[in-house]
């Protein structure tokens, strides 16, 4: 029986340890998550061209699967997409197809009947780009857009490359990730993309209603106290908290999330003077950040979204040129 | 069932006590559907047919506590014909039907035709268990001395916990007035809410809804006080945990009639069988940790769990072709579970007859049947076993209509080479 880190290796890379899907961080070492990081350093110059456009996917179709809606990081991907010159069909499949009662499978079937090369999926249950990569015709490339509480890979990876950045390295660094970890895919794939890259020290902050089971497990630390937490931290993530919290008894109140857990300018202060402060957005304003912090000068939320673009170009990039490496070597293997 | 019995001498089988343990090497003579003879005596007559067995271990049928045959009402996934002949080559003479057929077993009407159609397609025993509450609902008791009374030989809530407590004591009182055994699915709704894997490393690590330990413990503790009060018999249908075996022996070593089943598939693997997300092991109960496979096997090896079970579960392939946590719960087993059986056999995790004696004896006493042995004048309900035999389960090899097996095109050690039921050959099945 394969591990978690197995069966997501095989899945996602060619047997030459080329990229062919993007599904999750788990399995991927850090070369290639460097690889990604630096092919998306040189897409930024793109963005700052007069013709922001490269032709690394012409002539293929990018397919953006939305199974549950969105609508930032749904334009990046297509943004993405049309910089590296591909055709992009957008479906919001949250009010279609599946809504009528047809299932996943089927969906798919009949969307590979119009040959796309690429599927950027974006669904409510965890696993479900996988189920999908596994389904799908070989030579397609699946791109995990967030799937349930399970992994959101490229913003884990946009956030990487605002890191460093403003830090340079991730050796010796010491990250916070503050709220609501147990419902967030973002947080398993940072500390998973900060483990790989080398981070000192990954601390989880936030109640126990709102921690996994074994958090630890996953290479962090776990602390209550936010002013304790953030002692030495160089880079703060926010993570966004649901008002549906409230109704499940996770949380007595939105009030008192933000007296407890809540990052203001005087909390800030407790970690280092250089700290910069991230959030995956969209942020709640005075719920889990005030105002204050996320306009400050150590706010980077921003800088995540535009690199929110070039990372979504250099794995979508990355992900087409295994699949097509896979097919050549296929096709040459049947001529033989 | 047919009319004609040839005399038939199984010759030269390792014959298997599974209570004692003690292994003989004898013929055995099989009349009239039942075992005139052994040794010499079976030696000494001319039988119609000569079986050789060399080679092979002779034990009681097995009897499964807890079968989905999906008759009536879901045909796309089971039938009693399709899966009784499944059962038949995993070596069964006899199969508890599970409540939550469509519509439910909670009527005369439904027993009676399950046992019709039982007795039209199905060449072993089929034992229904009646819903013990109407609809599995939970709210009204079930007309549980009328099914009884119709053939039921348990009730159970199936796979649908029993949620209020109210209603759970006064099924108890209401059974134990007419000595009826309750089997029952110990699981707390509220704490197990949305979740289908164990709250563990794997959810936390993937991100799946978890279903806590103590949503089946706290279950098991309510239940266990409340057959303690009302002294109704209580049978514990598939534990997922190893705290619960501890409270059963407890409660068990104080007197409290409480038994206890585990499915096979929770004695081999566990919540790691999830990694990659793979929906054929979503199934309820949920697989949980190392520590709690071990503590479910030292209840086996210790009796405090008498049986084990198939909790055979089969479906049509897209019931399966989903995300994990969209499809549907449940394992295709029961033509596996020697076979997986034999593998902790192999591992040393168990005794031969220690696993036999949870296939055959232990369910036997759960139901209240005469104890299944191989002796002169005892039923002929047995099977011959190859342990070294080598088969692969596949999609043409399983005769289930559910084809997700838990060792899915991988060959398996271990086999049942014949099953014979009252004296007739029920696999393979001869042609006719």
């Amino acid at each position: 029986m394969m591990t978690t880190e197995e069966s997501a290796r095989a899945l996602q890379l060619t047997p030459d340890g080329q990229l062919r899907h993007f599904l999750t961080l788990d399995g991927l070492d850090q070369s290639l998550l460097t690889q990604i990081l630096d092919t998306a350093d040189s897409f930024i110059e793109v963005g700052e061209r007069r013709i922001k456009k490269v032709p690394l996917l012409r002539g293929r179709t990018v397919v953006n699967l939305f199974f549950e809606s969105s609508t930032r990081t749904r334009s990046t991907f297509e943004l993405a997409a049309k910089r590296l010159s591909a055709d992009v069909l957008n479906l919001d499949i949250s009010t279609s197809a599946t809504s009528k009662g047809e299932s996943l499978s089927d969906t798919l079937l009949n969307l590979e009947a119009m040959a796309s090369d690429m599927f950027v999926v974006r669904h409510s249950r965890s696993g479900a780009p996988h189920f999908i990569a596994e389904s799908v015709t070989p030579g397609v490339a699946i791109i995990n857009a967030g799937d349930g509480r399970h992994a959101h890979p490229t913003q884990a990876m946009l956030d990487m490359l605002t890191i460093r950045q403003h830090k340079q390295r991730f050796d010796g660094l010491k990250v916070a990730i503050v709220g609501d970890i147990l419902h967030s895919r973002v947080a398993r794939s940072q500390i998973r993309a900060l483990n790989t890259l080398g981070a000192e020290e990954v601390r989880v902050i936030g109640p126990s209603t709102l921690l996994p089971r074994d958090v630890e497990s996953l290479g962090c630390r776990v602390e209550y106290d936010l002013k304790a937490g953030l002692k030495d931290i160089d880079v703060i993530i926010m993570l966004r908290l649901q008002r549906e919290r409230m109704e499940g008894a996770l949380l007595p109140s939105e009030r008192e999330f933000y007296k407890v857990y809540g990052l203001n300018t005087d909390k800030l202060a407790y970690a280092k003077p250089d700290a910069i402060v991230m959030h995956p957005g969209p942020i709640n304003r005075g719920v889990e950040i005030e105002s204050a912090v996320a306009d400050g000068p150590q706010s980077v939320i921003l800088n995540q979204v535009t690199n929110g673009i070039a990372i979504r170009m250099a794995v979508m990039s990355m992900a087409m040129s295994g699949q097509l490496a896979q097919r050549a070597a296929t096709e040459a293997e049947a001529r033989v | 069932m047919s009319a004609e019995n040839p005399m038939i001498r199984i010759e030269n089988a390792r014959l298997l006590d599974p209570v004692s343990g003690k292994e003989t090497q004898a013929s055995v003579l099989v009349e009239n559907g039942r075992i005139s003879g052994i040794g010499a005596a079976a030696d000494q007559a001319t039988p119609d047919q000569i079986v050789d067995a060399a080679g092979a271990v002779l034990s009681p049928g097995f009897i499964d506590l807890y079968c989905n045959l999906r008759e009536p009402g879901n045909g796309q996934k089971g039938s009693i014909a399709t899966e009784t002949r499944a059962a038949a080559k995993g070596g069964y003479t006899t199969v508890c039907a599970a409540p939550d057929s469509s519509p439910v077993n909670d009527s005369t009407a439904i027993t009676h035709l399950i046992l019709d159609v039982a007795e039209r397609d199905s060449a072993i025993r089929v034992l229904p268990l009646g819903a013990a509450t109407k609809g599995l609902a939970g709210e009204h008791l079930s007309d549980m001395v009328g099914l009884t009374t119709a053939g039921c030989v348990a009730l159970s809530n199936g796979s649908a916990p029993l949620v209020n407590a109210r209603v759970l004591r006064r099924c108890m009182a209401y059974a134990r007035t007419f000595n009826v055994a309750l089997m029952l699915q110990p699981q707390n709704r509220s704490l197990a809410a949305d979740g289908f894997a164990h709250d563990g490393l794997i959810t936390t690590r993937l991100g799946l809804m978890g279903i806590p330990e103590v949503a089946e413990t706290a279950a098991v503790m309510e239940m266990i006080l409340l057959a303690e009060e009302t002294g109704v018999r209580l049978h514990l249908s598939q534990l997922s945990s190893a705290r619960s075996v501890t409270m059963i022996a407890e409660a068990q070593q104080r007197g409290v009639s409480v038994t206890a089943d585990v499915a096979i598939h929770h004695l081999l693997f566990t919540e790691a069988a999830l990694a990659g997300f793979d929906s054929r092991f979503h199934v309820q109960p949920p697989l949980r940790s190392e520590a709690d496979r071990l503590g479910l096997i030292e209840g086996v090896r210790t009796g405090v769990v008498s049986a084990i079970v198939s909790q055979h579960q089969p479906h049509d392939p897209a019931a399966k072709r989903a995300p994990l946590g969209d499809s549907e719960p449940g394992l295709s087993t029961i033509e596996s579970v020697l076979s997986l059986g034999l593998m902790l056999v192999e591992r040393d995790e168990m005794s031969l007859s220690q696993l036999l004696r949870a296939l055959t004896v232990g369910p036997a006493s759960v139901l209240g049947l005469s104890e299944p042995a191989i002796e002169v004048g005892a039923a002929a309900d047995f099977c011959l076993i190859d342990p070294r035999a080598e088969w692969q389960p596949s999609e043409a090899a399983l005769l289930s209509i559910g084809k997700h097996a838990p060792v899915l095109n991988q060959p398996l050690k271990g086999g049942v080479v014949s099953t014979w039921c009252e004296g007739r050959q029920v696999f393979p099945a001869k042609a006719s």
